[in-house]
This record gives structure tokens, C-alpha cells and sequence, in this order.
């Protein structure tokens, strides 16, 4: 439907369009403003991204703990990796949404009328994070020093405790490298979300609103190009928070640093002869 | 799945023309960002003070949506939206941001003794690189391109949304026609797709690496 009203091909509005419409100030304001699309973005973002984890965190460390269960954890996720989103969306759209007859809006969450379009694309965007974070989990407990694991034996941890409070803090670095790449993948993928009716995100402005009239240059292809962007900077913000999130709760311990620091000064003591414990002026340098 | 099959060949024709356009779309860009990766990899493996930036804008293509990258396109090469080779420009660009730092860890992580070796029996600095180093870099550089090779063939769909005619088609007019029979032969095909090429791949990377075969017996 959409390649008919699409027919021509070249001669679209200029990508120079797109600063100024990103600068308009009535472009963020309104419905299907983009201060709006933005908020509807982060929300599908975190309630699927959170989802999986509450799912995916779990089970990849008991799979990880008793060691069962690998080469399942790697089948699964290879597979689902090669199922197109859109096209389980779509299924999933099809399939769903003339099941539901509830026509009202939850919330802020969901708006009128969009439950049948809101509940296929986060079922879709939760498979869609599950294997980054699974795989992650389950690598990073796997990768656990064993000699750790005994010590937390020897000290009388129970199974759980060992979990918990040992194969967890090590393996964070990995479970958080996983929910970046499933936050990365979910942002991308959510913004088809706006191919679906009643819903919104900054896919919005690209399927629903921009392409029909894609020749236009108020609605059409710059402002297309401008959701587009803001989907990408979303992207390269959540990254980094993300890091500065795991800067913040991955145990010193585990981070180079701390670590360098100790070793090297430690190693300097053992070769110029000096005893443990005895740390003159070479402290403040590291 | 009666109707799938149906489905399947009442519109036969239509459907390998997608199959075909889908390959296209999936492959060339694998090959290009192939050979584009291998000299970029060497490049930031061979000089330390280059990895660091190279990894980094790869990082940072790779973290832009395909759908941004599809919509850039035709605005800076001046193709029309439903131009497929928006699509093979922009797979491309995600092959290379992946490729690159394959190439780059699987080259440095080769033994120094193999490299030392082969600089004392002779071997220049090419000759090292081509018949020693490359070779054992394949598994690598092999693994990478696996990887690219699945994400390669669901981001193809994605680019239905904007209506570019490939297998992804069978989705939108599923959505359209409210018919899941295109929709689940879409799907099907897809992984099928993804699986063939994933397979292409692993019997190319035993024929290249001869001797894992041989240390395994």
C-alpha cells in the first residue's frame, strides 16, 4: 500500500531540511510531538528491556551455577538471532490483536484503543532482548574463577549465597555488557513500533506520519530523517549512561585499576627489597 | 501450515524474485564489508595507536539503528527511498563496523612465536602476513562474520517497513491482508535464509583451516 503512494523514486525534500526541523520548537511540542514520541520510546524501551532481565538474569545464573543447560542457552539464542523482529511483530499483530476487545487506554502506558498493538510489540521486543542478557549471564558465571567458588564453599556459603553474593558481583560486567547490547537492539527495534496503528514512539514520525506524504518537506522526509536521528542519539545515550551505570555498581575489585594499582605496587616493593607493608613516597603515583 | 504451503505456490514467481533480491541483499554486503574489514583490521592491528579510534567508530556505527542508516541514505547518495541499494549501503557499513574488530583481535591474537618462526625461515613481512598470520586469523575473523551474517539477514527485513520489495514484503502485506499464511512463509523463509548462509559459511571456514582437522585426529 505504502510503495503505491511512494511510486516516485529521487527528488525528495533535502537532508539539509533536517536541522531546521529539528530546531522548530512546535516539532517537539504536542501529541505526537517529539518530547512526546521520545517518552513513548524510553517507556516500550525499559518495560521490555526490564522484562527480559527479570526473565533472562535469573535463569542464566542457575544455568550458569549448576553448569547445565549450555549448549541449550547458545541453540536458543542463535535461533531466535535469526528470526526477523518485524516479521514476528507482524505475526504476532495479526494474530493478537482482533483477540482483544478492550478499546480503553491504560494509563500513560498504553493509549486508547492501542493494547492490541501495544502487547505484540513488547512480547516482540522481549524475545528480542532474552538472548543478549541470557548468553551474557550464563558466560559470565561460567567464567567465574572455580578457586573463587570453592573459597565460598570452604567458607560455608550455601548453593544460593554462592549466587549471590559471589558468581553475580563477578559476573557483572558481562550481565551489564548483555542489557547494553539488549537496550541498543530494543531502541533500534522499537521504533517499529510505529508501523503498528494507535501507537506511537519516534516511529511515529517515520511510518505513520512521514511516509505517506514522504515528498513533503514539513512532515515528510526531514522530519523522517529528524525522529531518526533523535532514535540514534537515544541510542548513544543510553550507551553511556549504561557505562557510567556500571562504573558505578561493578565492585572495585573486579576493575583494572584497583587492582594495577596493588600489584604494582606490591611488585616494585619485592624488587627493590622492601617488606611488605612498608610503602615510602612511591604511594601517591599510579 | 497447508495454507503456508499453499500460499507458497500460488505465488511462486513473486516469491523466489524477493528469495533472489533477499540473497543479494544479505551477501554482496557481507563480501564488500569483507574485503573492506581486512585491510582496515590489519591496519589497527598492525599499529597500536590506531586500534583504539578504529574500534570506536566501529562501536559508534554500530550502535545507529538500521532504519536511521536506511531513511540517511537516499537524502546523501540521492537514490530514490525504495532503492535497494540503501539497503546494501547500509549492511555494509554494519559489516565493516563488525568485521573490522574481528579482524584486527583475531590478527593479534596469532602466537609470536608462529610470527618469529616464520621471520627466521625467511618469510618478508607480506609473505608473513598473507601465508602465517591471515590463515590463522581465520577462525576469528570467521566467528565475526557469522555474526554478521545472521544480523545481516533479519536487518534486510527491517527494510521492508520503508517498502522496499524483498521477503520482508511477505510481512507487510500479511499486515495488510491480515493473512498469517504470507507472514509465517516470510518468517520460514527468513531463518531458512539465515541458517543456509550460516552453513555457507562454516564449510568455507573447514576448508580454509585445514589443519584443525588434522590436529583434532
Amino acid at each position: 500500500m505504502v510503495a503505491g503512494v511512494l511510486g516516485s523514486s529521487g527528488g525528495l525534500p533535502s537532508i539539509r531540511l533536517v536541522p531546521g526541523w529539528l530546531t522548530t520548537a512546535s516539532n517537539w511540542s504536542g501529541q505526537h510531538g517529539l518530547l512526546v514520541s521520545l517518552r513513548e520510546h524510553v517507556v516500550y524501551t525499559l518495560v521490555a528491556v526490564v522484562l527480559a532481565a527479570f526473565f533472562a538474569i535469573p535463569v542464566g545464573l542457575v544455568l550458569g551455577h549448576t553448569g547445565r543447560g549450555g549448549f541449550a542457552v547458545a541453540g536458543v539464542a542463535n535461533a531466535i538471532r535469526a528470526v526477523p523482529a518485524f516479521g514476528l511483530m507482524i505475526l504476532l499483530y495479526v494474530l493478537v490483536s482482533p483477540k482483544i476487545t478492550f478499546r480503553g487506554g491504560i494509563g500513560w502506558l498504553v493509549p486508547r484503543g492501542a493494547l492490541g498493538s501495544f502487547i505484540p510489540i513488547e512480547a516482540m521486543l522481549v524475545v528480542l532482548a532474552i538472548p543478549p542478557i541470557l548468553v551474557n549471564t550464563y558466560a559470565g558465571v561460567q567464567a567465574v574463577d572455580p578457586a573463587a567458588r570453592d573459597a565460598a564453599r570452604g567458607m560455608g556459603m550455601t548453593g544460593r549465597q554462592v549466587v549471590t553474593s559471589v558468581e553475580l558481583p563477578v559476573a557483572l560486567p558481562l550481565v551489564l555488557a548483555g542489557v547494553r547490547s539488549a537496550v541498543l537492539q530494543v531502541i533500534a527495534t522499537a521504533t517499529i513500533a510505529g508501523y503498528l496503528p494507535f501507537l506511537g514512539g519516534l516511529g511515529y514520525q517515520i511510518f505513520i506520519n512521514g511516509l505517506p506524504q514522504i515528498n513533503n518537506t514539513k512532515v515528510g522526509y526531514p522530519a523522517m530523517l529528524g525522529a531518526a536521528v533523535i532514535v540514534a542519539l537515544l541510542a548513544v545515550v543510553a550507551e553511556l549512561l549504561l557505562l557510567g551505570v556500571e562504573k558505578l555498581i561493578v565492585s572495585p575489585g573486579l576493575t583494572g585499576s584497583f587492582r594495577l594499582k596493588r600489584r604494582s605496587r606490591t611488585l616494585r616493593q619485592a624488587q627493590a627489597g622492601v617488606p611488605d607493608g612498608y610503602s615510602p613516597q612511591i604511594q601517591g603515583e599510579t | 501450515m497447508s495454507h503456508v504451503w499453499q500460499y507458497f505456490s500460488d505465488n511462486r514467481s513473486e516469491v523466489f524474485g524477493w528469495l533472489r533480491t533477499t540473497i543479494w541483499l544479505a551477501v554482496v554486503p557481507l563480501v564488500i564489508g569483507l574485503a573492506v574489514s581486512l585491510p582496515i583490521g590489519w591496519f589497527a592491528s598492525r599499529f597500536r595507536w590506531a586500534y583504539p579510534p578504529v574500534i570506536s567508530f566501529g562501536g559508534l556505527l554500530y550502535t545507529i539503528p538500521s532504519i536511521v542508516i536506511f531513511l540517511a541514505l537516499p537524502g546523501i547518495l540521492g537514490t530514490g527511498i525504495l532503492d535497494p541499494v540503501n539497503v546494501a549501503v547500509a549492511l555494509t557499513v554494519y559489516c565493516i563496523a563488525l568485521l573490522v574488530r574481528a579482524v584486527a583481535d583475531g590478527l593479534a591474537s596469532v602466537d609470536r612465536a608462529f610470527l618469529d618462526a616464520a621471520s627466521a625461515m625467511g618469510y618478508s613481512t607480506r609473505q608473513r602476513l598473507l601465508a602465517i598470520q591471515l590463515p590463522l586469523a581465520v577462525p576469528a575473523i570467521g566467528a565475526g562474520l557469522r555474526v554478521a551474517a545472521v544480523s545481516n539477514v533479519s536487518l534486510v527485513a527491517v527494510a521492508s517497513t520503508l517498502g522496499v520489495s524483498q521477503l520482508g514484503s511477505l510481512f507487510t502485506l500479511g499486515n495488510t491482508t491480515g493473512d498469517t499464511a504470507p507472514i509465517w512463509l516470510g518468517l520460514i523463509m527468513f531463518i531458512l535464509l539465515a541458517l543456509v548462509i550460516d552453513a555457507v559459511i562454516l564449510v568455507g571456514l573447514r576448508a580454509a583451516t585445514p589443519w584443525r582437522r588434522a590436529l583434532q585426529q
